[in-house]
């Protein structure tokens, strides 16, 4: 656990790339197989099973710091994360351990056997063995809510040069269903591929946005220069699901979403169009909800999400189809290195022979001659409940991660509103103990209604600059919630607007964010409620 | 009628109404009297100011042509019939808690303070009272300082790993109080320490006042980058992230600051090293100092006031929460936050603190 705990105090201390690969690299080459495929599962979103509740992890560190319940949660908002407050208001440790993390790990699987005095016994025991850093490391690992600032990027790159594999294969074998105690480090790192989990899927190919980081959309001439002739370019409508990988392997059926979740049972709508492909096929594409020959916005796809059972009523409020707009695996062939306009070729077979096509859809080429075109079409994007376009490459292969050069989202513009700040909560993590959390209001006649919360599009500075406001003019204090007073705008910006029965204001956004802070404008000059209703 | 109280708080800082005097006002007043140089406390404008003899210098290069009277530490006076003495509060060079008598009732200002001996500024001593005005900076139980020396053995250590590496070493702390402490703890041995105009100029203000400190030396656009790799530079908060400190590249850069104890506010800082030196009491300190002045009542002028009076109550104290303009709200930086405004050479164009700036805002 040392070594475990020193790596993730040397990784946050740097922000360099190469100096956390650096690190990742020397912690690897340091330790044993088991805690390097520990650490690569923990890495990537693989937790031990949670054997003890938080609540009972909680009371039973009040208990050992001795400080009244209202402190203990005073501290957390303070700190932001229960794992590093408890690390911290424990009592300094007498004594020192120096268990492996893959020691630690078992013990926590083994957790399932004892009775709770047993693991509270464990757990107080196991806490007074460890410094702070420690402790802060394994409560992460225990409580489940273990995440790093590294990207997968980062640990794929380290392993690639310390075992001379490439890049985009490992990043494969670490996908899908494995898990730190059925999986070595040995297999992973073999010549050729050992894995024998048919669920397995390929690593996504993801686009940066063709604007980059700014606002606003780049022009026809601009998308001239930067990608050229629109001949070698295929435009699709971006669609606003879910991306989906889905395969059909040994007579049986995989849905996996861009999170890496297995999905399969959510979607029981998509089985049959899948038990009819080939024995091999690979398919990428959006999830979303269809009625007749319409996509249906988000929000409907968003209220089966969640669901564990799904109802009648549910499957036939919000049916599911698959459009498709890749193949990646054909007849049990990996063809990610054929061209774009191959794959294209035999997804469209592939469709046309299924019986099921309100089910397995394409996703139409959109045809276009000049990048103005496609520019004006850009502009139709919301009447065709899609986010924009996606410009492919026809020549390009589907490479691994997120990658620039072959694939391109051009999205439309979000909408957007000026909006006043009206209450502020404490954030996590990077922005704890610091008020980055702000709900914003719009006039409804002579009262601010508030219509949406936003925790990002800030510079650090203006943060700070925000946070110091929110301190010297609060009204009120409601809980970790302070209500501010009236006085700062914001350019709101969102990607959609729905009607939601369960807001105050009426409707529900997707994706609002801070475009900029309007310090040019008073509460006045905001936007009102009608105004917002008008985007529906 | 009951009787006012000793001292009060009103629109311009702690006033004592018998004696006719504040003390940390933050608005100019007729006679001030002063715990520390920061500029959240020593703010300009008033007529008269007394402060401790060590604070004289770096106050006059503060604030200027002040009409400044000074005093040592457990020297009584009488102003207007009450009684006052300055006692170390330990929390930076001069810094002085103010004990107030007046009919038999003992009152004493804590500035900020903090309990450990930094082996740069008197130490703190404990003074008896019935009222006790507290900073609570750090009053959350989250912060629990580690022996100082554990600290200035990781700077140490840093610095001798970025010589080995050839990089530069960029430590950042308050120009005064932070800058002198992690000065007097380095290990001299290992190379030259270069200052930044700023913290140059507060070491020359506390040279001129007799104080004993180790060689800094300024960085002008002259100094030799490759001397500075084979040192060591301090720097000021205010200066991360602007070009006269990259143009130290390659150089690692190191932030001292109680604040670096939690984890957020560390990657915030986006430093490469965050060092948890404070020159405030951690929580134990805060508790143990309350306990030490045997007061009963505690009034919390910065920090975490709403939770730890809260806490102090439930032990059995009269705490009350004050409000002032030290500090500011919750954790604001203070003392520890960047106020001087320097140009890319890093020559000062305008000392903002003499503008006292920090604890500003609106009323």
């Amino acid at each position: 656990m040392r070594a475990f705990a020193k790596l993730f105090a040397d990784l946050d201390e740097t922000n360099k790339t190469n100096e956390k690969v650096r690190i990742l690299k020397d912690y690897f080459t340091a330790v044993s197989d088991s805690d390097k495929i520990q650490t690569l599962a923990l890495f990537t979103g693989r937790k031990p099973k949670r054997q003890i509740n938080s609540t009972f992890v909680r009371n039973w560190a009040m208990e050992m710091t001795g400080i009244p319940q209202w402190l203990f949660e005073e501290s957390y908002h303070v700190v932001g994360d229960l794992g590093e407050t408890i690390s911290l208001l424990l009592p300094q440790n007498t004594s020192t351990q120096d268990k492996s993390l893959s020691e630690w790990i078992d013990e926590i699987n083994e957790l399932g056997d004892l009775n709770e005095e047993q693991r509270k016994k464990w757990l107080t025991e196991a806490w007074s063995v460890m410094d702070q850093q420690e402790r802060f490391v394994f409560n992460k690992v225990l409580t489940g809510s273990f995440r790093v600032g590294v990207s997968q990027n980062l640990i794929i790159k380290a392993l690639a040069e310390i075992s001379g594999l490439d890049s985009a294969t490992l990043t494969h074998r670490i996908m899908g269903n494995w898990d730190p105690q059925s999986f070595n480090y040995p297999q992973l790192m073999q010549e050729q591929d050992a894995s024998d989990d048919i669920s397995r899927p390929y690593p996504f190919y993801l686009a940066y946005a063709i604007q980059e980081t700014s606002d606003k959309a780049k022009s026809a001439e601009e998308m001239e220069e930067a990608l050229g002739d629109p001949a070698n370019w295929q435009a699709e409508w971006k669609w606003d699901g879910i991306r989906a990988e889905a395969i059909h392997r040994d007579g049986k059926n995989f849905v996996w979403t861009r999170g890496e979740d297995l999905a399969t049972d959510k979607f029981p709508e998509l089985h049959d169009f899948l038990d009819e492909l080939p024995d091999g096929t690979v398919l990428d594409g959006e999830a979303i909800c269809f009625s007749g020959n319409c996509p249906l916005p988000f929000n409907v796809l968003q209220t089966r999400i969640g669901r564990k059972n799904l109802t009648k009523k549910i499957l036939a409020d919000s049916p599911m189809a698959f459009i498709a707009y890749d193949c990646l695996e054909y007849n049990g062939e990996d063809i990610r290195y054929k061209p774009l306009h191959e794959r294209r070729k035999i997804l469209e077979q592939l469709q046309q022979s299924s019986s099921h096509q309100e089910v397995f859809r394409l996703s139409p080429v959109v045809n276009f001659k000049t990048w103005q075109e496609l520019y004006d079409l850009r502009l139709t994007a919301r009447e065709n409940v899609a986010e924009g376009f996606m410009l492919k490459r026809k020549d390009s292969s589907y490479q691994t991660g997120r990658k620039r050069g072959d694939w391109w989202k051009w999205k439309v513009d979000p909408l957007s509103v000026d909006a006043v700040m009206i209450y502020a909560q404490k954030g996590h993590g990077r922005r704890a103990d610091m008020y980055t959390d702000y709900t914003f209001a719009v006039w409804d006649a002579d009262k601010l209604v508030p219509f949406a919360k936003a925790y990002s599009g800030l510079t650090d500075k203006e943060i700070a600059q925000v946070d110091n406001f929110i301190k010297r003019n609060t009204i009120e204090k409601f809980g970790p919630v302070r209500t501010v007073k009236p006085q700062l705008v914001f350019e709101i910006g969102f990607e959609g607007i729905n009607q939601s029965n369960r807001h105050k204001s009426g409707v529900a956004l997707r994706f609002p964010r801070i475009l900029r802070w309007r310090h040019d404008k008073k509460i006045e000059e905001a936007d009102t409620i009608e105004s917002l209703k008008e985007l529906l | 009628m009951p009787r006012k109280p000793l001292l009060e708080f009103n629109d311009c800082g702690i006033y004592c109404s018998a004696g006719e005097f504040y003390i940390d006002p933050w608005k100019p007043v007729d006679k001030a009297l002063i715990t520390h140089a920061h500029s959240d406390h020593a703010r300009p404008g008033s007529k008269k100011y007394l402060a401790h003899n060590l604070s004289e210098e770096i106050l006059k290069y503060r604030l200027g042509d002040i009409d400044l009277e000074t005093i040592s530490y457990n020297e009584p006076v009488t102003i207007n019939g009450v009684k006052i003495s300055f006692h170390p509060a330990g929390h930076i060079i001069g810094s002085s808690q103010i004990r107030v008598e007046y009919k038999g009732e003992i009152w004493v200002v804590s500035g900020d303070y903090k309990l450990e001996d930094d082996g740069v500024c008197a130490p703190f001593e404990p003074v008896k009272c019935h009222s006790f005005i507290s900073e609570c900076t750090f009053g959350m139980p989250v912060y629990k300082w580690k022996p100082q020396k554990e600290i200035h053995d990781g700077i140490n250590s840093w610095w001798k790993q970025n010589l080995e590496e050839g990089k530069a070493t960029v430590i950042v702390g308050y120009s005064l109080g932070k800058a002198q402490r992690i000065l007097q703890h380095l290990d001299h041995s290992l190379g030259k320490v270069y200052a930044h105009g700023v913290i140059q100029n507060t070491q020359e203000a506390l040279l001129r006042n007799g104080l004993n400190l180790h060689a800094t030396y300024r960085i002008t656009p002259e100094t030799n980058k490759e001397e500075i790799r084979k040192g060591i530079v301090l720097a000021p908060p205010s200066s991360v992230g602007t070009p006269w400190m990259r143009k130290f590249q390659p150089y690692g850069f190191g932030y001292c600051s109680g604040w670096m104890a939690l984890r957020g506010a560390k990657r915030r800082m986006a430093a490469d090293r965050g060092f948890v030196l404070s020159d405030h009491a951690d929580w134990d300190g805060l508790v143990q100092a309350i306990e030490a002045t045997e007061c009963e009542t505690v009034y919390l002028t910065h920090g975490y006031t709403a939770s730890f009076s809260r806490y102090l109550s439930e032990i059995g104290y009269d705490a009350r929460e004050a409000k002032t303009l030290y500090g500011g709200d919750e954790a604001t930086e203070a003392d520890e936050a960047p106020v001087e405004i320097v140009d890319e050479e890093g020559d000062v164009i305008k000392d903002k603190e003499a503008v006292a700036e920090s604890g500003g805002g609106e009323l």
